[in-house]
């Protein structure tokens, strides 16, 4: 990603809820140089998600997501 | 060089719950009206909101607005002010139904009619043993739905929202009128000035500037620095509410049902402390006795961890049933959060500072009041201010929980009917912009546009809310405010020092963060030096050296103004609208 990329996805990551912040702000610094082209994409748009639904996602407590998101949250879990 | 210029009758900086119910009003009324929010609107730090909104419905129960006014001045340790807070009892049943109208899928009784639960310091029959059941829920999604609810509201009244613009400053003329705004478009990094009739500052708590905190990042207090730079006053700065269970180094509430279902806290030695403080409610006392407890506990070096910095609670003895299914979530944080399983092991926890309850001074018009000419409340034509951003005040110096999202529904819709008021009233022309508007800020983003070197922004922002932290926390020391105002003194001469490495507009967080950072040193200013000098206890403000409430020397609102970094106080209005003042007296639960 470059910084341009990085930086929107990173505003994106800005959320009513801590819980999310946290998490996300610990996941692109782990892994935000490192992010495919088709995990960025697809970070971005599991971002659209509701604020409670992307976290009841994140803790596992729901599975509703498009296959193609899969991958990205369970990267996003194990953080 | 001048920036380009965009035209409406009026501006909502902000589009958490206060900016989307004033917008609404104003767009039905047929108004052209832009909505600015740092975030999509769906994702303001409203969203967070639990435990409901508080409305005497009388549902579940006896209830009427004469007891929910007296619980709301009580808890306001009587800095409330009175007419204010009648006003917005009066209203809050009026505005609860609405927003069930508008579609807010509240929980519901058998009858159709919408459930209530108590919470804690509503009471009935003023101040009775019986709690009041006046909470009113959409499950654990109270502030989601209402956001949402009011958002496809304003959709449909045609309100046009600028998502991902950041307001930089406020626009006024050498009378002093608001005639509006400056704002960056992060996308492309360029300032432009929206000009109104009316503009409305509803930009939330700046809970951020503590180093623990349930606040979201954006929480840093943007309306308040752009009202303190725009010469006008901060009220009441003094007064944050802590909540007694935020998660150890990462903020995160753990909800008071955890101790309603029987969990409790332990210092270092494993002993079970607030039954020596609070031997009878335990630790179910309210916020900031709880909050008081541990500070204590730790101040005296019984807390835990290698730094002895944080209590654990511990629920492990509930079973793994009821901790999965009555406490939902909870869980969850523990695990991501303090890698804690709190099924085996307890949570360490710390105070955590919560809700902000001073602000921009307004009525409860929503009109923004400072002292001028003699008037201690003269009006700045053309500002309002709403929701935790503003100081009515109706939380004085202790909100009650539920209390903040009424105030965000009855003060945002008061203050859109006074703007439409307003702007109904003024000539068709819109006031012509002063010639140096824009200036503030473009001088805000040249400098750093040009800095090659100085602070960095993280290493500020960290010490400022360290500084903050330890300065000016749950209890409160003299020596330690002194040492923080001049602490803080050297930490916004870091501030004017900044700069960024990369220089680019287009979608630059950096260059954001660093305009935020000026608001956070304002709030966190405004803060500490409103805390230094109120040498009493009152509600939220807990000073060892001054333990007692004083009404003779203190019943009095403080105002911080950045010039000159100085105080003035004006009178708490003890008289309400219609009913008694209710007198100060002790107050005990
Ligand atoms: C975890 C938690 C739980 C809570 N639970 C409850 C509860 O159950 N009941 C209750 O009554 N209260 C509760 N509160 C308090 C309540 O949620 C808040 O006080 C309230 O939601 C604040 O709403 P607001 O409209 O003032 O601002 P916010 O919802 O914070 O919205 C602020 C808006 O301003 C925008 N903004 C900020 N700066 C700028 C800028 N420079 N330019 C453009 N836009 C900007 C943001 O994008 C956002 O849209 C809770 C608080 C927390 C932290």
């Amino acid at each position: 990603m470059d910084r341009l990329q990085h930086d929107r996805l990173k505003w994106k990551c800005r959320r009513g809820l801590l819980e999310l912040d946290l998490v996300l702000e610990r996941f692109l610094r782990r892994e935000g140089k490192t992010l495919s082209e088709s995990d960025a994409a697809a970070l971005s748009e599991l971002l659209e998600q509701p604020d409670n639904d992307l976290w009841e996602l994140v803790i596992g407590r729901s599975d509703r997501v498009d296959a193609r998101l899969r991958g990205i949250l369970a990267q996003l879990r194990a953080c | 060089m001048s920036l380009p210029v965009r035209t409406f009758d009026a501006i909502v900086v902000g589009a958490g719950g206060s900016g989307l119910r004033a917008a609404l009003e104003l767009s039905r009324a047929g108004l052209r009206v832009a909505v600015l929010t740092k975030v999509f609107p769906t994702r303001s730090h409203t969203v967070a909101a639990q435990g409901g909104v508080a409305a005497p419905l009388a549902n579940s129960g006896e209830d009427n607005w004469h007891w929910h006014m007296y619980d709301t001045v009580k808890g306001s340790d009587y800095l409330g002010d009175q007419d204010a807070i009648e006003y917005m009892c009066r209203r809050a049943v009026e505005v609860v139904i609405e927003l069930e109208h508008m579609g807010m899928p509240f929980d519901r009784l058998e009858n159709g009619k919408i459930y209530q639960r108590p919470f804690g310091g509503h009471t009935q029959d003023y101040g009775s043993a019986k709690m009041a059941m006046r909470a009113c829920a959409a499950a654990d999604r109270t502030g989601h739905a209402m956001l949402h609810t009011l958002y496809q509201q304003n959709v449909h009244a045609n309100t046009q929202f600028f998502v991902e613009w950041m307001a930089l400053d406020l626009v006024r003329d050498a009378e002093g009128d608001v005639l509006g705004v400056t704002a960056l478009e992060m996308e492309t990094g360029e300032a432009s000035l929206f000009h109104a009739k009316a503009t409305l500052l509803a930009t939330g708590g700046a809970g951020r500037i503590f180093a623990a905190s349930t606040n979201a990042f954006i929480n840093t207090g943007d309306g308040l620095g752009m009202a303190a730079r725009a010469g006008l006053p901060l009220q009441d700065m003094e007064f944050y509410q802590f909540h007694p269970t935020g998660v150890y180094g990462a903020g995160v509430l753990i909800t008071e049902g955890v101790r309603g279902e029987g969990g409790y806290l332990l210092n270092k030695n494993g002993e079970r402390f607030m039954e020596r403080y609070a031997p009878n409610a335990k630790d179910l006392a309210s916020r900031d006795v709880v909050s008081r407890a541990m500070t204590t506990e730790i101040k005296e070096g019984r807390g835990c961890g290698p730094d002895a910095d944080h209590v654990m609670l511990k629920l492990d003895h509930l079973g793994a049933d009821v901790i999965n299914q009555r406490l939902p979530g909870i869980r969850e944080i523990a695990i991501k959060f303090a890698n804690a399983d709190p099924i085996r092991e307890p949570i360490p926890v710390v105070p955590t500072v919560h809700y902000q309850m001073g602000g921009i001074p307004a009525n409860y018009l929503g009109e923004v009041v400072v002292p001028a000419g003699g008037n201690d409340e003269a009006v700045v034509r053309g500002l309002y201010a709403a929701g935790e951003c503003s100081c009515v005040s109706v939380h004085g110096a202790n909100r009650l929980g539920t209390n903040s999202l009424l105030d965000l529904l009855v003060f945002g819709k008061s203050s859109g009917e006074q703007m439409v008021k307003s702007i109904r009233a003024m000539p068709e022309a819109h006031k012509p912009l002063p010639k140096d508007a824009g200036e503030r800020s473009q001088a805000r983003l040249v400098r750093l546009d040009s800095a090659r070197s100085g602070e960095r922004v993280a290493e500020v922002s960290n010490e400022l809310r360290r500084t903050m932290q330890a300065h000016c926390g749950v209890f409160r020391f003299p020596e330690l405010l002194i040492e923080g105002v001049e602490k803080m003194k050297a930490i916004a001469a870091r501030a004017e020092r900044i700069a960024i490495e990369d220089k680019s507009k287009v979608f630059n967080t950096a260059r954001i963060e660093a305009l935020e950072l000026d608001n956070l040193v304002e709030t966190a200013m405004a803060t500490v030096v409103s805390a230094e000098a109120r040498k009493e206890s009152r509600g939220a403000q807990a000073r060892s050296d001054h333990p007692d409430r004083d009404d003779a020397n203190w019943l009095k609102h403080t105002l911080w103004y950045k010039d000159g970094n100085r105080l003035a106080y004006k009178p708490v209005h003890l008289k309400p609208l219609s009913v008694d003042s209710f007198e100060p007296k002790v107050r005990t639960y």
